[in-house]
């Protein structure tokens, strides 16, 4: 009896193994085939892939959308992923080739993900860049080829508390001597006069820039005297105790929280904090950051993101997707875009024109024909330089380096 | 933490393989008869049958990814082989990369003191707990259920409170030290790099002590009470008898409790991530979120598979190295 009943146990077994393994080689054959995008209904139907999982922005930019794809006549799944997710689902897509067929990047992701060989160039559907600013058209071009384009642009600036700076009898500053005096002297009774976030992620990379770049500072060699001087300013306000130390762990979200209990008069932030502003009921206004000297240009970095058409292999989906795209960046789009959003259109005229109706943005607006992109000069290598940055300024901060011996040990590795 | 399982899964196994044909189901010996060695090659098949669903179990979810972190650890892995499926392989380049960067000796010594400061901390301050809890008092029952909070709260919900409570102008922790007379100034608990690591290492005490505590706990309650009784008779009461009656019968749950902590807290990541980032200034950062860093925000996957593998390694070292100190211990 019992061999009987061992070879059927025996059988029993490989078959459940092979049922475990079966799943696993079906994974592989899908994985290889390259012809199907992630929508895979039928072709009127196209996915478009964002990280703005939050209203207002949702529902304005499904508003868009759903428009463009009306013009376009074709059907649309949305899919709203969590921002700090977005890069590595895009990596799986890519792997798994369930790539979508609009995608949404911060801009300066587009370098690496368009550096993969993942998205497709724009100018074989005729998308035109003419009217853009300069440093939009870069941050969405890698080696010479276009494989973005981004309506609407945002940046930082320096926000004040109205009442606290009345109060103390001061001017919003506007020279980099003017910032430190204002916040040394806009600093207590247990609140501080600038706000920052000097956090070691690219986040406080961003917020250094406008300082670094505006003093002459280069991504391509930190360790220059110019750098040196821009960390120096962070450095004396930290040392003055015009900023909490507590900014070297702060988001900018916090920078936002700490700004709205008043515990700061002043602070460097971006306009996409405008709703969460006007709830609290603070009184605020805006004004661009400091400049080294009196009459020089404040350089500021480009933020926004930017819409790609991924190699799906399904050409006439891209051809579709393309069109959605330059519907999304139509002038009256555009226009509509920034201003339920709080940001600022991407073509200078129109910058200009809704500048000239938005006095509350206008200080963002100003500043649209002069961003700075962030991967404009090494591309695909800024994360790189980024991390540098903030290790050194950081280091400089609260590791006890002067700020040339900051520079020039990050710049080393 | 899932090589050490691993391994004792397939030993357990094969344990049992090797054990069958002797004491299990034999046929009925009939020396001599020619169908003896087919049977016995049917009953060996048989046996290797057994054992696939464990072994597919384990190559799919333990040995697919650990050779795939070693292989990648040589390759040069980037967003681009994520697209284009190629991941040319670089030898020991990552490794020569990650090892020369003045960034791995900080992250190694603040790894070892990561781990030093979290298991003696964890470890004590949980036996003491587990042998206090030994004695029957009123509301031992609750207390006990109390210590296990740790345990429950989601680790980025606990990790946003201690940065809260640990806050330099308005944390609790800094409030509440205000109150007293001879502290001066706020200490800036995440923020200074003399204090953050000692502050990290704290909060990963504070997590560790609910498993540090129940598993001793555990232990205490499998010695038997005449022991001590009889002990007593002798003599030794209160410190001695811990020294000479529950820390030698312990021993073996101590072993698995410091393995297992060492191992755990090696990799923690996530509270590190939650209360400082690594930082400042690096100063908290660790091969786990290093390993993370290069994996995740740079996306150089073959330098952090890098570090992965020298994590793996370290607590490879200190598992050999643990047990063969503890048997010697256990010979003598």
């Amino acid at each position: 009896m019992w061999p009987m009943a061992r070879r059927r146990a025996l059988k029993t077994t490989l078959a459940a193994s092979a049922a475990l393994l079966l799943p696993l080689t079906l994974a592989a054959c899908g994985g290889g085939s390259s012809s199907e995008g992630s929508s895979g209904g039928d072709a009127g139907t196209l996915t478009i892939q964002d990280y703005y999982n939050d209203d207002p922005g949702k529902t304005v930019w499904e508003g868009v959308y759903n428009a463009c794809a009306e013009t376009a006549g074709v059907e649309l799944n949305i899919v709203h992923v969590p921002g700090s997710d977005l890069i590595s689902k895009v990596l799986q897509q890519a792997q798994s080739k369930t790539m979508p067929d609009v995608l949404m990047l911060d801009n300066p992701d587009l370098q690496q993900i368009a550096a993969s060989g993942a998205l497709a160039d724009l100018s074989q559907w005729d998308v035109s860049t003419d009217g853009y600013a300069e440093g939009i058209v870069q941050a969405s071009t890698y080696d010479g080829k276009l494989y973005g384009l981004q309506p609407i642009t945002n940046s930082i600036a320096l926000f004040y508390n109205k009442q606290l700076l009345a109060d103390a009898g001061i001017q919003p500053p506007t020279t980099w001597d003017e910032l430190k005096t204002a916040s040394a002297a806009l600093t207590k009774d247990g609140k501080y006069g600038l706000a920052l976030s000097a956090i070691n992620t690219y986040e406080g990379t961003w917020q250094f820039l406008p300082f670094f770049w505006s003093a002459g500072g280069d991504e391509k060699d930190i360790n220059t005297p110019e750098a040196a001087q821009a960390l120096q300013l962070w450095v004396d306000m930290f040392q003055a105790g015009s900023i909490s130390q507590s900014a070297v762990n702060w988001t900018q979200a916090d920078v936002n929280d700490q700004f709205k209990a008043g515990n700061a008069a002043m602070m460097v932030n971006g306009p996409w904090q405008f709703p969460s502003l006007a709830e609290s009921g603070i009184d605020y206004g805006v004004v661009p950051i400091p400049a080294p000297t009196a009459g020089a240009p404040t350089v500021s970095p480009l933020g926004g993101e930017t819409w790609t058409v991924p190699e799906t292999g399904n050409a006439d989906k891209q051809a579709k997707a393309a069109e959605i795209i330059k519907c999304i960046n139509s002038d009256d789009n555009q226009l509509l875009l920034a201003e339920k959003n709080n940001t600022v259109p991407t073509k200078t005229a129109i910058a200009e024109q809704y500048g000239a109706t938005n006095p509350a943005v206008k200080g963002f607006a100003d500043l649209v024909p002069d961003l700075r992109a962030r991967t404009g000069e090494l591309g695909e290598e800024w994360p790189a330089a980024a991390t540098k940055i903030y290790t050194a300024v950081q280091e400089a901060l609260v590791g006890g380096k002067s700020p040339e011996q900051a520079l020039a040990d990050a710049q080393n590795g | 933490m899932s090589t050490r399982a691993d391994a004792g899964t397939l030993a357990s196994a094969s344990d049992a393989a090797a054990r069958q044909p002797r004491g299990g189901v034999q046929p009925p010996s009939r020396g001599g008869r020619p169908g003896r060695s087919s049977a016995r090659t049917k009953a060996r098949i048989a046996e290797l049958a057994f054992l696939v669903p464990a072994l597919v179990y384990l190559v799919l979810f333990f040995g697919y990814p650990v050779v795939k972190n070693l292989l990648m650890g040589f390759q040069a892995y980037t967003t681009k082989t994520f697209f284009t499926g190629e991941a040319p392989f670089v030898g020991l380049d990552n490794y020569a990369a990650v090892l020369s960067s003045s960034l791995f000796d900080k992250a190694l010594l603040n790894t070892v003191l990561f781990t030093a400061g979290s298991i003696l901390g964890q470890f004590v301050i949980g036996l003491a707990i587990a042998v206090f809890f030994r004695r029957s008092f009123p509301l031992n029952n609750v207390l006990r259920a109390l210590l296990l909070l740790p345990w429950l709260v989601p680790l980025i919900a606990s990790a946003a409170v201690w940065r809260w409570i640990l806050d330099t102008d308005y944390g609790a922790l800094n409030r509440a030290l205000q109150l007293l007379p001879f502290v001066d100034g706020n200490p800036a608990w995440l923020t200074s790099t003399s204090l953050a690591l000692i502050a990290v290492i704290g909060v990963n005490i504070w997590l560790g002590i609910p498993f540090n505590a129940t598993i001793l706990y555990g232990g205490l309650q499998e010695i038997p009470e005449e022991l001590y009784e009889a002990g007593a008779l002798d003599g030794a009461t209160g410190w001695r008898a811990f020294r000479h009656i529950t820390w030698p019968l312990l021993r073996p749950v101590v072993t698995v409790v410091l393995v297992l902590g060492v191992v755990y807290t090696l990799k923690v990541l996530d509270i590190i991530l939650g209360l400082t980032n690594g930082g400042p200034a690096n100063s908290t950062q660790t091969i786990a979120t290093l390993s993370y860093v290069r994996s995740f925000k740079e996306f150089d996957f073959g330098q952090g598979a890098a570090l992965g593998n020298v994590l793996v390694l370290l607590s490879l070292l200190f598992a050999v190295v643990y047990l063969r100190l503890n048997r010697k211990a256990v010979d003598e």
